[in-house]
């Protein structure tokens, strides 16, 4: 599980069966402070987000369990907007 | 497993309903002399755990889900223990 940060929506007309009504979302991950790691990916909505929403994912085989059709043939699934992050003070 | 440090706490309103009620950490995974090591990632907790706590993490759905005791659970890494002490001994016999 891994935070990233939403930069835009993808649109596809033509999808695998059990991707109907999906929305699937830009997403560039990014480390706890916020500066992006690695390349940006696609992932599932499941909680609404929009761009500029800091979420949390959830990848590999739970990401489809976080539909109602729990046999959906995704990787990435965005399970959470995120309000804040606490970090520690630097020592 | 793996070992890290929980260096934040995140905090979500709007989220997948199963994961309501749960704690969500910001765990840097470590090496034995407690070094980062690696990106850091968003993890649930099962033990209580804190900033600054080191800790045993799995990053594996099906271990989560036996946790939880929930068959349909989006979530894969889990915080499992605090680590009090990590003795690895070294080449020339003493310990780190």
């Amino acid at each position: 599980m891994y935070l990233g940060k939403v930069i835009g929506n993808v649109v596809a007309s033509r999808k695998s069966a059990g991707l109907e009504g999906i929305r699937l979302m830009a997403v560039q991950p990014v480390n706890h402070d916020g500066t992006p790691r690695g390349n940006m990916l696609v992932a599932a909505d499941a909680v609404n987000s929009g761009p500029g929403d800091v979420v949390h994912l959830v990848g590999s085989r739970e990401a489809s369990l976080a539909f109602e059709n729990q046999f959906v043939p995704l990787d990435a699934a965005i399970v959470g907007i995120v309000d804040s992050i606490d970090l520690e003070e630097e020592t | 497993m793996i070992l890290g440090r929980i260096i934040g706490t995140v905090v979500s309103t709007v989220k997948h309903p199963e994961y309501k009620g749960l704690k969500l950490l910001v765990v840097q995974p470590v090496d034995t002399n407690g070094a980062a090591s690696g990106d850091s990632f968003i993890a649930v907790d099962d033990v209580q755990a804190g900033v600054g706590d080191t800790v045993l993490a799995i990053r594996e759905g099906n271990g989560a889900r036996q946790i939880f005791k929930r068959r349909d659970f989006p979530i894969r890494a889990v915080i499992v223990g605090i680590v009090d002490d990590v003795n690895v001994p070294s080449q020339d016999g003493g310990t780190r």
